[in-house]
């Protein structure tokens, strides 16, 4: 049974998932997918950065950020000729190992680049050594000064990405190719593979979803709720603090710049906006409107409202949909609209508050770690 | 152009930027001693100036628009106190500034759509734009003057406001401990508020002031207030002439950045000497390390 019933909320999200793309089926509006898909891999971007506010209580201003350090890095990469290398040795040796590619570009004209699954892996590791980078001396400042520093950060990013040719500047870079993460699987916004990518983006948020809810309820994600709660008191229980949250801080960069990977292949390009100010702030918006540590509501929630803002359904209110859901949130339910909205209906509907069953290890794997 | 020209013109422009860094910096400090909210949303304060002296002077002459627009500013920066931070002082402080972030983009918006998003500017004060004068073989426009004229007299009168009359050590009193304040009779609520209006008013001015030289738009409150966040950081937070000193620096590091990096990553500047000082030296340059506030460990 409770087996069962910790496998409810999974079971619910695949119905969701497909009842969605059988109902564009049947209404002629399969296009929506497209920004269905766009919306569930910034969902990706919304739920690491609820592990690192909701759970590990630091504020992050920087994701936009770490998803264009990722859509960037597997940009730039996959579409750099490296023609004129064409018979160095180390090219050679590259191309032996797979990792770069001769291929045709949109002019058809033989290129040689690196393979998306190359790619994929600087631009992680890139991410990785960028976030303990940033995360190491910014994760000691306390609130304000930490939400600052990752502003200062993800405008660095943002000034250099629409400041260098290298990167097309303002246009930002197109062209990627398609990826072909294994024989018959193709991140690729191409019409034949449109619902494949549909259940691909759909799959990556559920499989992420169930890492992040083993990894908050293992040991670690008591560490982190523990530093959330009070940080000092976490500190004397003997929890390295400083350790904890450069993980959480380090694990959603990742997340951000997996979601940039997918993305930039999906839609083929990257630009520079990707990396504003204002993204960032969209994701912290969207955290906050899902509880910031609720990560079904942020899958969810997010991919709802960044669907409905992709479709252009806020029209020229874009930007201040998100503000005014930060301002209203913030000081009518700062522990987000979901928990005080589901008591409320149980007191309407006259059902007692279930029992809140004591947090136990889920999985034996993180468990004695 | 020689050298030295060179350099003295590229110092000039420097502290022409700094000095509005350095008023967006004493924004954040008369706020955030008051009542502890960083408020991201004072770099717009800086816009609005601009842009509602612009539409007033269709209406009016030129001082009579800038006065217009300082006190609309000011009032709407007491009217945010009252509406958003009164109520909810019982929030976490991280709560407050998120909200901050909030308004920062509505306010955006809203302008956006009151203005568009052409580039407005005011007429220079005195001149136009192509009379210069020289000063050691540099040209120097009268408008540089103009606004380092009116910091100079912000910073002279702000200090004076603090030191010497009633509101002013009111709001000091406030700042250092706000219960012992409480106990003496100020009326806390009331100094935050002007705390608001008083900072929402100075970067209303220096945004009217700068407005012939690098022009008014709606999104330019962002950049704005990260550097004028750098500023106070450098300065020392709750240290109004140091985010002068921070101002000026930053202005000039980033004016002479030009010189050796390429014009559009002139911002990079700014920004890296915020992330630098945020991580060597958080309390600032002349500050002392406290154990309150900045860090945690």
């Amino acid at each position: 049974m409770g087996r069962f019933k910790s496998a409810t909320p999974f079971l619910v999200f695949a119905a969701i998932a497909v009842a969605a793309q059988w109902l564009m089926r049947l209404t002629g509006t399969e296009y929506y997918l497209v920004q269905l898909t766009m919306a569930l891999y910034y969902a990706i971007v919304v739920m690491g950065l609820c592990l690192v506010m909701g759970y590990a209580g630091q504020v992050s201003l920087g994701h936009g950020a770490f998803f264009a350090l990722g859509g960037y890095t597997t940009a730039v990469l996959t579409t750099r000729d490296l023609s004129e290398w064409q018979e160095a040795a180390w090219a050679q040796a590259l191309r032996q190992l797979h990792l770069l590619t001769a291929r045709e570009d949109l002019y058809g004209q033989a290129i040689l680049t690196a393979t998306p699954w190359a790619a994929f892996g600087v631009a992680m590791l890139l991410t990785f050594v960028v976030a303990h980078l940033i995360g190491y001396p910014a994760l000691r400042l306390k609130g304000h000064y930490l939400a600052m520093a990752t502003l200062g950060f993800g405008l660095i990013v943002y000034r250099i990405v629409l400041g260098t040719t290298f990167t097309g500047a303002a246009d930002g870079i197109t062209g990627v190719p398609p990826w072909e993460i294994f024989p018959g699987l193709i991140v690729s916004g191409r019409r034949p593979v449109r619902v494949q990518n549909y259940y691909l983006a759909c799959g990556l948020v559920l499989a992420l979803l169930v890492v992040l809810r083993n990894l908050v309820r293992s040991r670690v994600g008591r560490a982190f709720q523990a530093i959330h709660d009070r940080e000092t008191a976490a500190n004397a229980m003997g929890i390295n603090t400083k350790e904890y949250k450069l993980k959480a801080f380090v694990t959603s960069a990742l997340l951000a710049a997996l979601a940039g990977v997918f993305f930039t292949h999906y839609t083929g390009g990257i630009a520079p906006s990707e990396a504003g100010a204002l993204k960032s702030v969209r994701y912290l918006a969207l955290a906050a409107v899902s509880g910031m540590s609720n990560l079904w509501g942020a899958a969810v929630i997010s991919t709802a409202i960044n669907f409905c803002s992709l479709r252009g359904w806020f029209g020229s209110f874009d930007h201040a949909v998100f503000g005014a859901l930060l301002i209203v949130i913030i000081s009518l339910a700062p522990e987000g609209p979901l928990k005080p909205l589901g008591l409320w209906l149980r007191r309407c509907c006259g059902w007692r508050a279930p029992t809140v069953p004591a947090a136990k290890p889920v999985d034996s794997l993180h468990g004695p770690a | 152009m020689d050298t030295s020209s060179l350099a003295l013109q590229y110092l000039l422009s420097g502290v022409t930027k700094g000095s509005i860094y350095a008023v967006v910096g004493i924004g954040f400090n008369l706020i955030y001693s008051a009542t502890g909210v960083l408020n991201f949303a004072q770099g717009e304060f800086v816009m609005l100036g601009g842009m509602l002296a612009v539409t007033l002077l269709a209406f009016a002459p030129l001082p009579v628009a800038i006065t217009g627009a300082v006190v609309v500013v000011a009032l709407l920066g007491c009217l945010l106190e009252v509406v958003f931070f009164r109520k909810l002082r019982r929030h976490s402080v991280l709560h407050l500034i998120i909200i901050t972030i909030g308004l920062s983009i509505v306010i955006q918006d809203v302008a956006l759509h009151v203005w568009d998003e052409r580039v407005r500017s005011l007429p220079y004060f005195t001149g136009s734009e192509i009379s210069s004068l020289s000063f050691l073989g540099a040209s120097v426009s009268p408008q540089v003057l103009w606004v380092l004229g009116m910091v100079t007299v912000i910073v002279v009168m702000l200090q004076g406001f603090l030191k010497y009359s009633r509101p002013g050590r009111a709001m000091r009193a406030c700042a250092s401990n706000p219960e012992a304040a409480m106990l003496a009779g100020i009326n806390i609520p009331t100094m935050r508020m002007l705390s608001f209006g008083l900072s929402a008013g100075l970067g209303a001015l220096a945004g009217c002031v700068i407005s012939p030289i690098t022009m008014t738009q709606y999104d330019m409150g962002v950049p704005l207030a990260i550097k004028g966040f750098a500023a106070a950081i450098l300065g020392g937070m709750g240290n109004p002439l140091g985010a002068v000193v921070g101002g000026l620096s930053v202005g000039v590091l980033e004016s002479f950045s030009v010189s050796v990096l390429p014009a559009a990553y002139s911002d990079v500047t700014a920004f890296a000497v915020l992330l630098v000082v945020l991580f060597v030296r958080p309390h600032g340059l002349f500050g002392k390390p406290l154990g309150e506030g900045v860090r945690e460990h």
